[in-house]
């Protein structure tokens, strides 16, 4: 079955949201049911799993040494990397990244890194020579629409259970010790997405709301209810207006969230 | 970067490059600067030297990206291995693709699409030298591109950005306070529609200060708008002088 949305079903949501409801019998500011489910990947120092409505998402995470960029010699490195996999949907082909999952990447990796997430300080093992990188790999693994809030929530719950190798350095060398540290976070931002169908915002499109809406807009805010990185996307445009009111209604759901996960 | 050895901005509220807070930087607009291209614009800001060039509407190739129903709109913003103080690999970078992504995305609302179907207009922006805000630049370059090459558009877009600076919402940051600076906010705006086509924001900024960028942008949005129509302009009367 593809998810090609029919005309018909195009004017269904467009007539349903003008009514205030939507096709899932959610408000138009409803999340979908959220779980998130950590630890899942043994393998990984840090995995989480989240589902989304039908959307799910894994994270895992892999912390290696290596070199610091030479901007920064205190800091350890953080990446971000985003696969569409094929099985997540008729639409994903196999190959290297296309835009879609560079720009899902690029944004989950921007939350996390303006809003000071890791404290990047604390994975410096020697000043310009050796530090922690931290891999995050956002694996989509069923594609139901709002790929980037899932990713970016999976994400910050990955890195929260994140375990780092204790370590000494012993004439220079660098000696894994035994037990395991937690990834030191300063911050959990949470990042919220609104759609734009007819005009109207809606929080947390699902698949056959994108496919008619005409743009989105991602804000990822932190735990001062202060905005720390913003993207639009789609062929379409915002009012100033719409674009106060939608950084309202992401601030409102951000907190709102915050509670809900205790971050 | 190290140590902040200056400060971005002194007592008196004046910036490292000699700016109020509101001041755009110089701006030098040009359109028709390609004979091969069918339309084409090279646009100086501050020290950014971008060309952009746009082609068609014409058929597409590879012919089955073509839509049925609609034009398809396709953008490569790239930048010089020179235009930047340590060399860049002229591959494409997951930032060059990225920003090609969100700069069609706030072309595409100035666009009839749909009066165009199964054609492509293709838009190359090379970014000659970087200063910081070239995505802005690069989209107000394309924009008058697009126009030169005659294709109808709703409204020209243009693009500028505002940010936090030493805790002061400042208007279009050059690269030394993009990257020592709290935040960047880029802004393309339609200013007949009142539409904003791109919004983007790194750094942490408050709700009021948002506010006050986005505001701050899309004034000197307005600004870039009156030289883009007199870019235009310019290129337009010299050719009637030329038919008389």
């Amino acid at each position: 079955m593809s998810s090609l949305v029919t005309k018909v079903k195009l004017k269904q949501i467009e007539q349903i949201i003008e009514k205030g409801k939507r096709l899932d019998d959610r408000s138009l500011t409803d999340y979908r049911e959220i779980k998130i489910e950590q630890g899942v990947i043994e393998k990984a120092e840090g995995s989480a799993r989240v589902l989304l409505g039908k959307t799910q998402v894994l994270v895992g995470v892999k912390v290696e040494t290596g070199e610091p960029f030479p901007d920064t010699p205190n800091n350890g490195v953080m990446t971000v990397n985003a696969e569409l996999v094929p099985l997540a949907s008729p639409n994903f082909e196999p190959g290297p990244p296309d835009e879609n999952s560079i720009e899902l990447a690029r944004v989950v990796d921007r939350g996390i890194r303006e809003s000071h997430a890791i404290d990047t300080e604390k994975l410096c093992i020697e000043p310009g020579k050796k530090v922690f990188v931290v891999f995050v790999d956002v694996y989509v693994l069923n594609h139901d629409g709002n790929l980037i809030d899932a990713s970016a929530i999976a994400a910050v719950a990955a890195l929260m259970n994140t375990k780092m190798p204790n370590y000494e350095i012993k004439d220079g060398e660098l000696k894994i010790k035994q037990g395991y540290t937690t990834l030191p976070m300063k911050s959990h931002p949470i990042t919220v997405t609104i759609g734009k169908i007819n005009g109207h915002l809606i929080v947390d499109p699902w698949i056959e709301e994108e496919s008619v809406m005409d743009s989105r807009i991602t804000f990822a805010t932190n735990e001062d209810g202060n905005i720390c990185a913003i993207q639009k996307g789609g062929s379409s445009y915002f009012t100033p207006q719409q674009i106060l009111e939608a950084s309202k209604i992401a601030l409102a759901k951000a907190t709102e969230l915050r509670k809900k996960f205790d971050w | 970067m190290n140590e902040k050895t200056e400060k971005l901005i002194d007592k008196k509220g004046i910036r490292l490059d000699g700016r109020k807070a509101d001041e755009l930087r110089s701006i030098k607009l040009q359109v028709g600067v390609l004979s091969n291209a069918d339309g084409s614009a090279y646009v100086e800001h501050g020290k950014n030297k971008i060309l952009a060039a746009a082609f068609g509407p014409r058929e597409m190739h590879p012919k089955h990206l073509a839509q049925p129903d609609r034009m398809v709109l396709r953008c490569r913003y790239h930048m010089a291995p020179f235009s930047v103080p340590e060399r860049k690999s002229p591959a494409p970078s997951r930032r060059e693709v990225e920003l090609s992504k969100v700069i069609k995305e706030s072309l595409e609302p100035a666009l009839f699409l749909e009066l165009y179907p199964r054609t492509g207009v293709d838009v190359f922006i090379e970014v000659l030298q970087a200063d910081g805000g070239t995505r802005c630049a690069s989209i107000t370059a394309a924009a008058l591109a697009i126009a030169d090459a005659g294709v109808p558009m709703k409204d020209l877009v243009v693009a500028c950005a505002a940010g936090k600076v030493e805790d002061k919402v400042v208007l279009d940051l050059f690269d030394a306070e993009d990257k020592l600076g709290a935040a960047d906010v880029p802004v393309a705006y339609m200013p007949n529609l009142n539409a904003v086509t791109l919004l983007q924001m790194d750094g942490i900024l408050t709700p009021d200060e948002f506010e006050k960028a986005v505001n701050m942008a899309i004034d000197g949005c307005k600004k870039i708008y009156e030289l883009q129509k007199e870019a235009l302009k310019t290129k337009y009367m010299v050719i009637k002088e030329v038919e008389e």
